[in-house]
């Protein structure tokens, strides 16, 4: 069986007054059908434009390059009609602000049922009752009355609920959800992730989650992409990369957090120097090398290779090339 | 120089109008902080964490007077800030600060780096002059990790940390005692949090600030505070050492929230999931406020509001069932 999703050497680009901003560069990316794969990374690493443009969404920017395979199909040959049955009924999103997503005049009913009617030719009755089952599905409190309130009516956490209703309504086989939970509280965003396990177990879903937070990751991802400055610079099962880390830049990330029990003492935490490197300009060679406690010869001048690593995670990173060691 | 606490909040409470209704007729009111008591000594970092709603910014706010409270008191180094008159008021703000998350919005975007700097030096008389106020800001400037070309450009020209560096330069022109940092990291990157919790940690020894630091993050709270008060819809329900609080937290909102922070470790059991959302401050609910969400609560926990008790010598719980089990045991 082909893979649910196949991204290979993705660029997208942005116009800007200095030259192209390269957001994406040279991405490839491969989901299995029933995983949680999480693509992790610092504003401005280019993964919620690589989630935007696997739903060919990066007006005002462009993708100038590459792949995108969904069930076989490749998107970027599809018509724009076409391209709307795929992300109404093929591939879910679930939006960072549900707040900013979500039509403030329109019911919340009215709108998890738009797309049933749009998609799915069902009546104005039909799709009402079908919201008020989806809604009931992301365990909104009271879902035949909440149907008929207003997003304004409802918490942050609710709204997500609502959101998460509208992506599944036409029974995706992929969710991409970008940052679903980093407007929420901690204990509302335990709430969510908890929400998403569950439906991805009863819709059968493949997951690509977009976030920051290696929390959140720890918490739902079966696979993680760490991004940085456009590129991908390891990808590893959630195990295996936080039980052994291997390109810098993710152990700095790691280490720049407070660990569990850290009191602080006398102690400073490892913070990782320097600013994200400039998109328009980025340092030739690797681009953490500017920024990379292990910094050697090769860096500077050589973009390193994708190294394949045995259980097929991957790292792009000299330390690890079979040369250098 | 009292020797007492530096700063000393006694019942302090604040209800914002809640405007319901079209022509704007107010209904009872957001009781955004109800009843607080809060020190801070001098040098220390208290850390203040809670979820949205919670009350937690109000109170910081509260606490430097940058907003009147409804009730009670707040004793800077032993002066009643709300006794003062506007110009002693304003001589006593040179000692103390407030630090935004959203250092975008703080910083006006058309004053330069240097103006933005030396405006607190200017308002308080500092410096000789325009030019000795302007070397001063480079020099605080350079304290905070930028250098002297900052001067001349404007907020947007740098990233999201280094506009935390300049509202941290701002904050300490004047040299204060005490910064209120209200969720100073909490929108910036992991790699670059880091970087601001260390500054932070450098200009507190170097200088012998006190923070009041605001967060929803619990493990960075842990790791920048020696001691924690936890709010819950306008009351704090648990204040503790940073040590015991995290190891033996006492009050079940505590116990949730420290549960509910994901772990990073992909292997560790799935915490349990408090159900609910926090009610509105609008109209809280009747007796222990987070009776509604409480995995243990009992028939009296609707009923009674619990009082704030101590708990041996550094620790204060909210909680009717910690109080019983407490008082039970000291029975025994």
């Amino acid at each position: 069986m082909p893979p649910l999703l196949s991204i290979e050497g993705l660029d997208v680009r942005y116009d800007s007054p200095r030259g192209d901003v390269r957001a994406v560069d040279g991405l490839d990316l491969v989901l299995e059908a029933g995983e949680t794969y999480a693509l992790v990374g610092e504003s401005g690493c280019g993964k919620t434009a690589t989630a935007y443009a696997t739903l060919r969404l990066v007006e005002p920017g462009r993708i100038a390059g590459g792949r995108i395979l969904f069930q076989g199909r490749d998107l970027m040959a599809l018509s724009e009609k076409e391209m709307r049955r795929v992300r109404g009924a093929g591939i879910g999103f679930a939006f960072q602000e549900p707040g900013a997503a979500l039509n403030p005049v329109m019911k919340i009913g009215t709108q998890v049922g738009e797309s049933l009617r749009i998609h799915r030719g069902l009546s104005r009755k039909e799709a009402w009752r079908e919201a008020v089952r989806l809604l009931t599905a992301v365990s909104l409190p009271d879902p035949e009355r909440q149907a008929s309130s207003y997003p304004h009516e409802l918490s942050g956490g609710m709204k997500q609920r609502v959101m998460l209703a509208i992506a599944l309504s036409c029974r995706p086989a992929l969710l991409i959800a970008d940052e679903p939970t980093s407007a929420l509280d901690v204990t509302i965003q335990a709430q969510i992730l908890d929400l998403l396990r569950k439906l991805k177990a009863d819709y059968n879903l493949t997951v690509l989650l977009i976030t920051h937070d290696f929390g959140v990751v720890a918490e739902v991802a079966d696979r993680v992409g760490v991004m940085y400055a456009g590129r991908l610079v390891e990808e590893a099962t959630a195990r295996e990369l936080f039980a052994d880390p291997k390109h810098p830049y993710t152990r700095a990330l790691l280490r720049a957090m407070p660990e569990e029990g850290d009191d602080g003492r006398g102690k400073r935490l490892r913070a990782l120097p320097g600013n994200a490197p400039d998109p328009v300009v980025p340092p030739p060679g690797c681009r953490f090398h500017p920024r990379c406690p292990d910094v050697f010869a090769p860096c500077a001048g050589i973009e390193p290779a994708n190294l394949v690593l045995s259980g097929g995670r991957r790292v792009a990173c000299h330390l690890h090339a079979p040369e250098s060691r | 120089m009292s020797t007492g606490p530096l700063v000393e909040a006694k019942g302090l409470a604040k209800t914002f109008p809640a405007r319901t209704g079209w022509f704007g007729s107010s209904g009872p009111g957001v009781r955004a902080v109800d009843g607080v008591d809060l020190t801070v000594h001098a040098g220390e970092t208290v850390g203040l964490v809670g979820e949205s709603g919670s009350g937690k910014s109000t109170l910081g706010r509260l606490l430097i007077r940058l907003i009147e409270p409804g009730a009670g008191t707040v004793r800077f180094d032993g002066t009643d800030l709300l006794a003062l008159a506007p110009g002693p008021l304003r001589r006593m703000r040179r000692r103390f600060q407030i630090v935004f998350q959203d250092s975008h919005g703080a910083l006006n975007p058309r004053m330069k780096v240097g103006t933005l700097v030396a405006e607190p030096l200017a308002i308080h008389g500092i410096g000789a002059g325009r030019a000795e106020r302007r070397e001063r800001a480079a020099g605080l400037l350079e304290e905070v990790g930028l250098d002297r070309g900052a001067l001349d450009k404007y907020p947007h020209e740098f990233s999201g940390g280094q506009r935390q560096r300049i509202g941290l330069a701002r904050a300490i022109a004047c040299q204060p005692e005490f910064v209120v940092a209200d969720e100073p990291v909490s929108s910036l990157d992991p790699s670059v949090q880091a970087q601001i919790v260390n500054l932070m940690a450098e200009l507190q020894e170097r200088r012998g600030l006190a923070y009041l630091f605001i967060a929803h993050d619990l493990r960075l709270v842990r790791h920048v505070a020696r001691r924690v008060a936890v709010m819950y819809l306008g009351k704090i329900v648990e204040e503790a050492g940073t040590d015991e609080l995290y190891s033996r937290p006492l009050h079940p909102y505590t116990k949730a929230l420290l549960e509910a922070a994901p772990r990073r470790d992909p292997q560790a059991p799935r915490a349990r999931v408090l159900p609910g959302e926090p009610p509105s401050p609008v109209r809280p609910p009747s007796g222990c406020r987070f009776h509604p969400r409480c995995p243990v609560a009992e028939a009296v926990c609707s009923r009674e509001e619990p009082k704030l008790l101590a708990i041996g010598s550094e620790r204060l719980v909210a909680c009717h069932l910690v109080a019983g089990v407490v008082s039970s045991s000291a029975a025994d």
